[in-house]
């Protein structure tokens, strides 16, 4: 098993969340909504969603599906915004353009514009992400999986989400060190096809933990 | 005693206290300074009570100032109180010059040098007008000003965007401001009378001593006998539930001594209840916190079913006792309560009431909700996620 000559560096997180002051009560007011916001606020409804749902995968994987489905009451619209992955999209205004594009469509094919009637209106929020080292490295597989199983979940959260919006990200994604430090270029690729999106950050380092220490065993019986 | 930080490793996320002393050491040197109008009694001083200690643990240099007036003051602040959470009141100029004269008076009185000063509520939200500002001032409100009365809220304003920004409890209870406006939710805590871990031998010595039996399941709302609280609407609720599932209500509230309306309401729950041996109206006195836990714990079902609320932290505090939470779809209830997974939301008395059979009848659905609470509670709701938000909010501060 390999050592690295670059060690892994665990950084949790901690956000601050910050209110726009800005409200949609209907389905137009949140489609001019996300038109108009901070790139930040996308991420922030989109990605650090995430950071709030840490074990529990809520009905709905992001803040504008929730909204739609639960407060609206318009599952059609909740269901067509729900299974857009963000992780398809290489940039938030890539993803900005496309939840546009949804819901626009979907307004073009109703008399009127669904809106809160027992609900209550969607808040336009973005959040200030607070890096944090824990101090905890890895030089091997074996320190690697280690650690994962006792950081922060918000470290799981810092290493799979936040790349979105950071310029250097190779330097703390997790499979690129696989890679090129560790040169387990399969383990990497199997690291890189877990979709962050379609479970809670506890289910999803499960799932590493768990590749990681197959990979181990494999390591030990070849 | 105070309770240490490491205290808190039990019950608080893995890896939870390591993040936050990291963060702490980044933050070493500098101050906070929070500054409100009492030490004793009402949720800001309680709350306070609990941060300190866990502040200057963590080696943030932390002061408390308390601003002093006289009664009128106070009296001038109360209706404050009440006008930004849209009571109609009466203010005249003498009022006025009463409150800023207060605080005229205390910012030459207090020390309100710190990188950071948490100026809590209206009452001291003068203060920025009269000291040189140093730090960053942030305007801590922690109640609905959604839909205040203008006049007060016109005379207020002004002071309160010369803070550096504002921190309300949830959007909804805000303004429309110049200024960065932050959210924190409150929490509970989980080392306190009323959310420690009880035995069994606890929970049924509190239960005999209030004569609640537990021989069928509880139907549980923890809550001041108020119109809002809709206890009413709880007990109608039961009644339908009770045409079918036997159960127990207990309706637990604080001492309506001195509260006309609560004393109404409280004869009207009494009346409501009809002398239905299955239905517990409980006056507690506000310390009964010990025994609010216990109620919690023996419970089946914890119901809040308010139809006007604040953040709503009973639901907190069922869900961290592992219990299902039926809530009115109302304040902060509506973000504590994932619909279908750690309770439900409700609009109406037979809502509640179907919520109520369903998880009576569906027993596993209603631990599993119970489980995914706790859960919930844990990561959200609890004093060291405050912590971290107050922490965070210091580094995103320019030092």
């Amino acid at each position: 098993m390999g050592t690295a000559v670059r060690p892994f560096e665990f950084i949790g997180c901690l956000e601050l969340r910050e209110m726009l002051g800005r409200i949609a009560w209907d389905e137009r007011e949140l489609l001019v909504g996300i038109e108009e916001v901070p790139a930040d606020a996308i991420h922030y409804h989109s990605h650090s969603y995430f950071l709030r749902s840490r074990y529990l995968g809520a009905p709905y994987p992001n803040d504008f599906a929730t909204w739609a489905a639960i407060q609206v009451r318009d599952r059609v619209l909740g269901e067509r915004l729900a299974v857009i992955d963000p992780f398809d999209y290489g940039d938030l205004e890539r993803l900005r353009a496309e939840l546009v594009s949804i819901i626009d469509n979907h307004l073009t094919t109703l008399q009127t514009i669904p809106r809160v009637v027992y609900g209550e209106p969607f808040d336009f929020m973005r959040s200030t992400i607070i890096e944090i080292p824990t101090g905890l490295t890895a030089r091997t597989l074996r320190e690697f999986c280690e650690a994962l199983t006792q950081v922060d979940l918000s470290v799981v959260y810092y290493h799979f989400f936040e790349p979105v919006r950071s310029k250097d990200r190779r330097s703390t994604d997790p499979a690129v060190w696989l890679e090129e430090a560790l040169h387990l270029p399969a383990l990497a690729a199997r690291v890189r096809r877990l979709n962050p999106y379609v479970s809670s950050l506890d289910g999803l380092r499960t799932k590493l933990v768990a590749i990681c220490t197959a990979a181990l065993a494999e390591t030990k019986g070849a | 005693m105070a309770i240490t930080l490491d205290a808190y490793r039990e019950v608080v996320p893995s890896g939870t206290l390591d993040l936050l002393r990291r963060l702490a050491d980044r933050l070493r040197g500098r101050s906070l300074l929070h500054v409100n109008s009492t030490r004793v009694g009402g949720g800001v001083a309680e709350m306070l009570h609990h941060y300190m200690p866990l502040f200057q643990e963590l080696g943030i240099e932390t002061r408390w100032e308390v601003i002093t007036g006289d009664e009128e003051f106070f009296r001038v602040t109360k209706s404050f109180h009440n006008a930004l959470q849209g009571q109609e009141q009466a203010f005249t100029d003498r009022m006025l010059a009463a409150y800023l004269d207060t605080n005229r008076t205390n910012a030459a009185r207090l020390n309100l040098d710190a990188d950071v000063v948490m100026i809590h509520d209206p009452q001291p939200a003068a203060l920025v007008e009269f000291v040189p500002k140093r730090g960053r001032w942030m305007w801590r409100c922690h109640i609905d000003i959604s839909r205040p009365q203008r006049r007060a809220w016109s005379f207020l304003r002004p002071f309160v965007v010369r803070h550096d920004g504002a921190i309300f409890s949830l959007p909804k209870f805000a303004q429309r401001l110049p200024i960065p406006q932050y959210l924190i939710h409150p929490s509970i805590d989980p080392l306190s009378d009323k959310n420690r871990e009880l035995s069994r031998a606890e929970v049924d010595g509190v239960l005999n001593r209030l004569e609640v039996p537990q021989d069928k399941p509880i139907l549980l709302q923890v809550s001041r006998f108020d119109r809002f609280k809709d206890p009413v609407g709880v007990i109608n609720a039961y009644r339908i539930v009770k045409k079918y599932d036997d159960c127990r209500l207990v309706l637990a509230g604080g001492n309506a001594e001195d509260d006309p309306e609560g004393a109404e309401v409280l004869r009207e729950v009494q009346a409501a209840a009809n002398g239905d041996a299955d239905i517990h109206v409980l006056v507690l006195p506000p310390t009964a916190n010990y025994e609010i836990n216990a109620l919690q714990r023996a419970a089946t079902i914890i119901i809040q079913k308010s139809t006007k609320e604040g953040f709503g932290l009973t639901v907190a505090e069922g869900m961290w006792k592992g219990k299902p939470v039926i809530g009115g779809f109302a304040g902060g209830i509506t973000i504590q309560i994932i619909y279908g997974v750690t309770g439900y939301t409700v609009n109406s008395v037979e809502g509640c009431a179907f919520r109520v059979r369903y998880l009576l009848n569906n027993p596993d659905i209603a631990r599993q909700m119970g489980a995914n609470g706790r859960e919930y509670a844990r990561q959200n709701f609890l004093i060291t996620r405050d912590l971290a938000d107050h922490l965070a909010l210091m580094a995103a501060s320019p030092g």
